[in-house]
């Protein structure tokens, strides 16, 4: 702004050229500069995904699959228990959080319109959204490691479930604010009772965006490491089927044998990494996929 | 059709109805009430849990627990500087890194992005959003570390040496990679895609308007963006970066593979540290006694930065929001 | 008078004249309603008889909506709404509080401005509500749905997409949804809040005709922004103005010699 001014004054009268040019040059720097930027959030991202092509790939093999985590200083072994018990920690996780959340979120978008609670819940919802997982870890280890007489399963899936059920109440709210109110009244006016509108009326127009939400909270979790190193914390053998004790799982597995001096674990840190990563993209892309087919219809 | 409309004229009359008296009614509001109230419940039993099982560390400590930097297990002797030290640095560089590029992003999204390009590169950013911390920890520690030390820190470290000042800010004793510095950048790249998600809505809702009679009386688009978008967005725009604040504060594992974990207070970014969240991860789980309490006390240090943090980033937003 | 004028009350042909010996199904005493602190009706008293169709005109914001939504207390939905006064249905006073709301929506049937098909299938439309109150076997249940969608003249153009959604018709279609999903319950009164303002002109005479049909069972209260429609199908027309009742009579009385001088300007389009 003051060199155009100060142009203007000495010369005595418009020097367009060069009062353009120096508008062209900021306006062309803003251009390439966030061009670039963009452009580097994309080659980390890429960079990210070669690496773990590189490195988790040639680490695959059916064994990985097959085998138990091996101990320290045996050959080979496999993941088979940490994939296992990954998939029962996020399904636990999902499975508590789900009911929680989504009704927490219709008490927010439906009974809780003007109240004063209601938005309280909401502004604390958003607080959990964002809060650091390892306190969520910490607070589930005080509430029921020691009383529980131990790691557990259940400790993991409790984590798990209260970094999810923020993420669903929020996606449920959102969506079931996208339902015309001229369609909870119609529910209304054939004498349906509140609930039955919700259930049958609301819940059904706000589906896609609820399942959404649904699969992007199990994506987030199922590479939740911090909160499992408290509570389910790992196991290199199969874990009890009552999921007393350390559970094996994915990301403390990753977490343990990428650090470790033997170089067969750190392969199987990188095969982990690699399965774990690419499930949890795709999982990401067909819960939006799956929102925009419903907001295109 | 007389005879049928004859024949439902008379049933409306007959037409009996079972008023649905069930208690399903009431238990789902009740219900949705309480899973709402559990919301409350939780945040308030992570504070309750962090001051409960920190308070013997408190006690003992007092106020020299926070500006303490001594962290000695052997002793039991605790104190949470280092750790404070260290999350607030790191937390401070992945900002001054992370947000300009954050919103040069949503600038890139919202202006100069060409209609075909949007999903893809939005779904880019997404998916940087998506990938799991631990991911970035091993890709920090195994693929950026080695090629910084080599890149940044060796020529740095011989160009400031003997410098005043940045001789000793940029100067790596033991050139490994890893450090305050690396953790920093680590968090800028996981916090960019929140942040820049949310300058990108905030942006997509100034009104058409404003932006078209901009570029009406012959804005650039850098005029247009300076003198029009951000001053508009202003304050939600902060409370965006203070979202990715709140998450550069208590992220945990991606900062435990790259800080180096050294309970040392340095002057150098390139020397290893600690942050409240990879030293409660490296040590929790051998812990007991008194280090068991200053380690959760340092959590409830963690729970009142960032519910702070989080609480203003949240009013910032919901002012422009309703406005 | 204007052609306007001539139009409408020529085409008062259309419609069956008032019966003035039937019996009153709905008796408005003393009617109040407030929207906080606004008071959106004052004082309205009014008859609507049975099997006849009243049609509430004036100009927006005129309450007559408002009136409408008092018959089901939809407006009950929202907590800073409320009536007082006394509304009888059958000489049940609907606005005591031991009156169960929900039982009263399925007796008074309502009608949107917009079609709000249900997002479930065209059958699942019409049964969600018949369900509600009644137990049917399956093949009760199936003549059910049959009868309203061939009472609300969309049968022929459904028939052989029961099971698709009803999101799928054109707006017309998805209007006689709602109609037939409202009589499928079997109510005894049916408000219509300006059925066709979102219909193009064909929809729309089929529309009417319909409702020219219905009044042959229900009761029928509709509010109208198009005089001609009120002239076209109405017994009885009401012209609220601000909040008031301006004027109540046979549709033929009040668009051919309305007692009242605004009620004139209204019909003649001088204001509104």
């Amino acid at each position: 702004m003051n060199d155009v001014t100060s142009t203007v004054q000495y010369t005595g009268r418009p020097a367009a050229g060069r009062v353009r040019r120096g508008r062209r040059i900021a306006d062309r720097t803003l251009k390439v500069v966030c061009t670039v930027f963009t452009g580097l959030g994309a080659f980390v991202l890429g960079w990210i995904l070669l690496m773990l092509f590189y490195e988790g790939g040639a680490a695959l093999s059916l064994d990985v699959f097959t085998h138990v985590t091996p101990g320290p200083g045996t050959e080979g072994g496999g993941i088979a228990n940490a994939i296992v018990g990954s998939l029962i920690l996020t399904l636990l996780g999902i499975i508590v959080a789900t009911p929680i959340g989504v009704l927490a979120g219709t008490y927010l978008a439906e009974y809780g319109k003007g109240s004063k609670l209601a938005e309280i819940i909401r502004f604390v919802n958003d607080i959990l959204l964002a809060a650091p997982s390892i306190l969520i870890g910490l607070f589930v280890y005080t509430l029921m490691v020691p009383p529980l007489g131990g790691y557990s399963g259940w400790a993991g899936g409790v984590a798990l479930a209260i970094i999810a059920v923020p993420v669903i109440v929020r996606t449920t709210e959102d969506m079931l604010r996208l339902v015309p109110g001229s369609l909870r009244e119609a529910g209304a006016a054939l004498g349906a009772p509140m609930s039955t509108v919700i259930v049958n009326v609301s819940w059904r127009a706000a589906r896609a965006g609820m399942v959404t939400g649904i699969l992007l909270a199990t994506a987030r979790i199922a590479g939740e490491t911090a909160p499992l190193l408290f509570t389910a914390l790992n196991n290199n053998f199969w874990f009890k089927p009552n999921l007393m004790g350390g559970v094996s799982n994915l990301p403390v597995m990753i977490y343990q044998f990428a650090l470790a001096p033997y170089d067969n674990w750190r392969a199987l840190a990188w095969a982990g990494a690699l399965i774990i990563t690419l499930s949890i993209l795709a999982l990401s892309i067909v819960a939006r996929l799956l929102l925009k087919k419903d907001l295109a219809r | 059709m007389v005879a049928l409309s004859e024949r439902i004229a008379i049933s409306t009359m007959q037409t009996t109805r079972r008023a649905p008296k069930s208690i399903s009614d009431p238990l789902f509001r009740w219900a949705s009430f309480a899973s709402a109230l559990l919301v409350l419940i939780v945040l308030a039993g992570i504070l309750g849990s962090m001051v409960y099982g920190g308070w013997p560390a408190f006690r003992q400590f007092g106020f020299g627990f926070v500006t303490s930097s001594v962290w000695n297990v052997g002793k039991e002797d605790f104190g949470a500087w280092v750790a404070i030290a260290g999350t607030l640095t790191s937390a401070l560089i992945a900002l001054v890194i992370g947000v300009p590029v954050s919103i040069g992003i949503a600038i890139f999204l919202t202006q100069l992005c060409p209609r075909w390009l949007k999903r893809p590169v939005a779904t880019t950013v997404e998916l940087l959003a998506a990938v799991p911390s631990i991911i970035y920890g091993m890709w920090g520690l195994f693929v950026f570390a080695p090629f910084f030390a080599r890149f940044v820190q060796v020529p740095v470290s011989s160009l400031v040496e003997g410098l005043p000042i940045v001789g000793t800010i940029l100067y790596a004793r033991v050139p490994s990679g890893v450090g305050l510095l690396t953790a920093g950048i680590i968090l800028a790249i996981m916090i960019i895609p929140f942040i820049a998600s949310i300058a990108r809505d905030i942006l997509d809702q100034i009104p058409t308007i404003l932006r078209e009679s901009a570029y009406g009386i012959g804005c650039t688009t850098w005029e247009v963006v300076r003198h029009v978008l951000l001053p508009q967005a202003g304050v939600s725009i902060i409370g965006a970066v203070m979202l990715g604040l709140g998450r550069a504060l208590g992220e945990t594992m991606a900062v435990t593979f790259v800080i180096g974990n050294a309970n040392r207070l340095s002057l150098s970014l390139f020397d290893p540290s600690s942050t409240i969240a990879s030293r409660i991860a490296n040590e929790f789980n051998e812990a007991s006694d008194m280090h068991l309490n200053a380690l959760l006390a340092l959590g409830c240090i963690l729970f009142l930065v960032t519910f702070t943090v989080l609480v203003l980033a949240r009013l910032l937003i919901a002012r422009v929001r309703t406005q | 008078m204007t052609s306007i004028a001539i139009n409408a009350s020529s085409a008062i042909g259309g419609a069956a004249a008032a019966d003035m010996h039937a019996p009153v199904r709905i008796s408005v005493r003393h009617l109040d309603f407030f929207y906080s602190d606004f008071r959106g009706l004052k004082d309205i008293s009014l008859d609507f008889y049975d099997r006849q169709v009243t049609a509430l005109i004036g100009p927006s914001g005129c309450g007559k909506s408002t009136l409408l939504r008092t018959f089901n207390r939809i407006y009950s939905l929202y907590p800073e709404q409320r009536a007082q006064g006394e509304i009888l249905l059958d000489g049940q006073n609907i606005l005591a509080s031991s009156v169960d709301v929900n039982e009263l929506r399925a007796r008074v049937g309502m009608v949107f401005q917009k079609p709000t098909p249900f997002p479930m299938s065209i059958h699942d439309n019409i049964a969600f509500g018949i369900r509600l109150y009644e137990k049917l076997s399956k093949a009760d249940l199936e003549d059910r749905v049959e009868q309203a969608l061939r009472k609300a003249a969309l049968w022929d153009e459904v028939k052989d997409k029961l099971r698709q959604s009803g999101m799928g018709l054109s707006g017309g279609q998805q209007q006689r949804l709602c109609i037939a999903r409202t009589i499928a319950q079997r109510p005894e009164v049916i408000l219509l809040d300006e059925p066709t303002s979102a219909l193009d002109p064909i929809s729309t005479g089929k529309i009417e005709e319909l409702i020219e049909q219905l009044r042959a069972e229900f009761t029928i209260v509709i509010v109208t922004h198009n005089m001609q429609q009120a002239a076209r199908i109405s017994q009885f027309t009401a012209f609220m103005y601000l909040g008031e009742l301006v004027e109540f009579g046979p549709t033929s009385k009040m668009f051919m010699t309305p007692n009242k001088k605004q009620t004139q300007d209204y019909i003649t389009g001088r204001f509104g």
